[in-house]
């Protein structure tokens, strides 16, 4: 595909695709505060990076916001207690993941008060340094809340390295179902706006624009009133169509700017925040609360009571439900997160985390699943795809376990965003082919490394062995050179001394 | 006296010269094909082929003395990666290839002897004398020189456990 044929492609109206979003009633319900479950399981791995090393132990007692688990290397954010209570165990529990295998978590027993840890109080969290203001944002454990879950003050820091001039703060929100943002940004505008302008600072960025679709006219609305006071900061609908969200396609929209392949956000000047990290960056700043909770919606066909509702991290799906009135009927199929690219879980005796943007009991109805057919090459998802790639070939390579040539088609630019395979007439699993394409590719490259590493150690303990050998050479010389010397000290003492004997005769 | 220091300078730097001539001129060349199948394999040394080490291995393949299933530790991928590589047909079915394996360590079993610690060949035992010991997972490459040499049989080989790092969406049935 030609330069100019991808240029309209992006420009062009044909991307993407509408699904029917599902967001309303859930979205236009007041934001409900969740209380705190008996018990939270804090998963240590709720971000991009390695996963943070716990620094409580068992039977300890912890405030809400004290921190249980330190980040460690450079890509890794830190978890905080989301209520007050004891810690009961560290260890494994079903992690809020497709494969339903399990993954470290520290579990805390509520002691019910939910009392805060005494945090300081920044007179002008306006007046910080860039630097300041990510150092406290990474203390926070804050992470992209978009889905993305990667180090919120990593991106920061990034951002005043690599010049930025354009900070993109994220509240399209293009996934069906879902509408968590939307509320924060009608109930949260001013935090939210807050949080805009400390992200401001800490990347160096001149100017912010705010992508929300047009869907959500009070959400717009909301913004643009709490943002009327900050000429740098401008709020800017976008036409409603998923994947909408995707940072590429909203960078396209909002700047005119493309992220060439293999390249990253900050290659073409600009940053994006979701707007639940812009709030999260706020309440870490200027209250020094870390993120503990958020904002999450419960929707689907067997949902009693669906909005939008604020959760302690680590609580279970199944204490979720039980809350808001159990299930409708039964749920076919649990969610974590949007229908296009969110998780199905294995059970309900999972814990949010920091990227649950929402849990989803759909009804048999809303999980009906087809039967994939033969592809009759119709195009559909080659012209729903956002990136201008070509799934029906990509896909027929992966399926023959030609993962090169699908590689080449282009594999690597897939967000597996899904349209594919919500378009396709034929039901088949498009984006569940490339999810699984580049699993597998992962693990050859995990593969290659291992080769490699295995030929260093190997050849490390070779070095090992030979100096070893070496060293006990060189001692068993020195000791056969003392005890030369020894033997020939004695020897001359004993001749000296058998001199002196010869002479003592002598004198006698 | 000098006549001779000179005939033998002469003598030595001519033959010299000619066998630096003859070194460069009449070089018999490795066969580069074995290099590169060395380069395929895991390079621990481990001897489960029964060669000295992989290059022996290697150039068995190439000669076609050797199976390119002889290598435990590369498995089937390595074998099929090889049997592409010399435009051979390679019968995998054979293989008692369930995946990769590492040495596990039954902590209740363990005397603190060191046998083990001695034949890796990637150093991957950590542990002193008479300390319970324990394999670094990322640091075993599966070669299994370890398992006869303890005394209590408390080395296993296990199939490598999938965390959530490591987790392939499974492909999706054909249609």
């Amino acid at each position: 595909m030609g330069f100019m044929n991808l240029f309209k492609h992006f420009l062009g109206d044909d991307w993407g695709v509408h699904p029917d979003d599902h967001k309303r009633p859930a979205a236009d319900q007041p934001i409900r505060k969740l209380p705190v479950p008996p018990r939270v399981h804090l998963m240590l791995s709720q971000h991009v990076g390695a996963p943070a090393r716990p620094v409580v132990l068992v039977g300890q007692k912890v405030k809400k916001g004290e921190l249980i688990a330190a980040a460690q290397g450079n890509i890794s954010a830190p978890v905080h207690a989301s209520t007050s209570g004891v810690i009961s165990a560290i260890g494994e529990i079903t992690a809020p993941h497709s494969s339903g295998l399990p993954g470290m978590a520290i579990s805390i027993d509520a002691d019910g008060e939910d009392a805060w840890l005494e945090t300081e109080i920044v007179a002008d969290p306006y007046g910080l340094s860039a630097a300041d203001i990510a150092t406290r944002v990474a203390a926070a454990g804050v992470v992209g809340l978009g889905g993305a879950t990667f180090p919120s003050s990593v991106k920061l820091n990034l951002g005043r390295r690599s010049s930025i001039d354009t900070l993109i703060v994220n509240g399209s929100e293009c996934e069906p179902y879902l509408s968590c943002d939307d509320r924060l940004m009608r109930d949260r505008a001013d935090e939210i706006v807050g949080g805009i302008r400390l992200m401001l600072i800490s990347t160096g960025a001149g100017v912010a624009k705010v992508g929300i679709e047009d869907n959500k006219p009070e959400a717009i609305e909301a913004m643009r009133s709490a943002a009327a006071r900050f000429d740098n900061i401008k709020i800017m609908p976008v036409p409603a169509r998923y994947p909408m969200g995707s940072d590429r396609q909203l960078i396209v929209e909002l700047t005119g700017r493309e992220v060439p392949s293999d390249a990253r956000a900050a290659d073409v000047g600009v940053i994006v925040h979701n707007v639940g990290t812009a709030y999260a960056v706020h309440q870490a700043v200027c209250y020094g609360r870390p993120l503990v909770s958020r904002l999450m919606t419960l929707n689907g066909g067997a949902a009693t009571t669906p909005g939008n509702y604020e959760v302690p991290l680590g609580t279970l799906v199944s204490d979720l439900v039980a809350f808001t009135g159990g299930y409708q009927g039964e749920a076919a199929r649990l969610v974590m997160g949007g229908p296009m690219m969110g998780a199905v879980l294995p059970h309900a005796r999972v814990p949010v985390v920091k990227g649950t943007s929402g849990i989803l009991l759909l009804d048999a109805g809303e999980a009906a699943a087809c039967e994939p057919e033969a592809c009759i090459r119709c195009g559909s998802c080659v012209k729903a795809c956002p990136m201008g790639l070509l799934p029906l070939e990509m896909s027929a390579r992966i399926r023959n376990d030609e993962l090169e040539g699908a590689v080449d088609l282009g594999l690597s630019d897939c967000i597996a965003c899904g349209c594919c395979a919500y378009v396709c007439p034929s039901h088949i699993p498009l984006v569940q082919y490339f999810y699984h394409a580049k699993g597998e590719l992962s693990a050859q490259q995990r593969a290659t490394l291992r080769t490699e590493a295995t030929k260093k150690m190997a050849l490390q303990r070779q070095e090992r062995l030979e100096r070893e050998a070496r060293e006990r050479a060189e001692a068993a010389a020195k000791r056969k050179a003392e005890r030369a010397a020894a033997a020939a000290a004695a020897e001359a003492a004993a001749a000296s001394a058998a001199v002196n004997t010869e002479k003592q005769g002598e004198t006698a | 006296m000098i006549a001779a220091i000179l005939s033998l300078t002469v003598l030595g730097a001519a033959l010299g010269i000619i066998l630096g001539v003859a070194n460069k001129f009449l070089q018999v060349e490795g066969n580069p094909v074995v290099d590169e199948i060395l380069a395929m394999m895991p390079g621990s040394n481990c001897g489960q082929c029964g060669f000295p080490g992989c290059s022996g291995a290697a150039t068995a393949i190439v000669d076609g003395s050797a199976a390119p299933t002889c290598c435990p530790p590369g498995g089937k991928a390595l074998a099929t990666a090889i049997a592409a590589k010399l435009g051979i047909t390679v019968d995998v079915s054979g293989m008692s290839d369930d995946g990769p394996k590492i040495a596990v360590v039954a902590e209740e079993l363990c005397i603190g002897c060191c046998r083990c610690a001695k034949v890796c060949p990637t150093d991957a035992f950590v542990g002193a004398a008479k300390q319970i010991h324990n394999v670094l997972r990322e640091a075993c490459t599966g070669c299994s020189s370890c398992i006869e040499k303890c005394p209590t049989e408390a080395l296993a080989m296990k199939p490598v456990p999938v965390t959530l790092q490591h987790w392939v969406m499974p492909k999706p049935a054909v249609a």
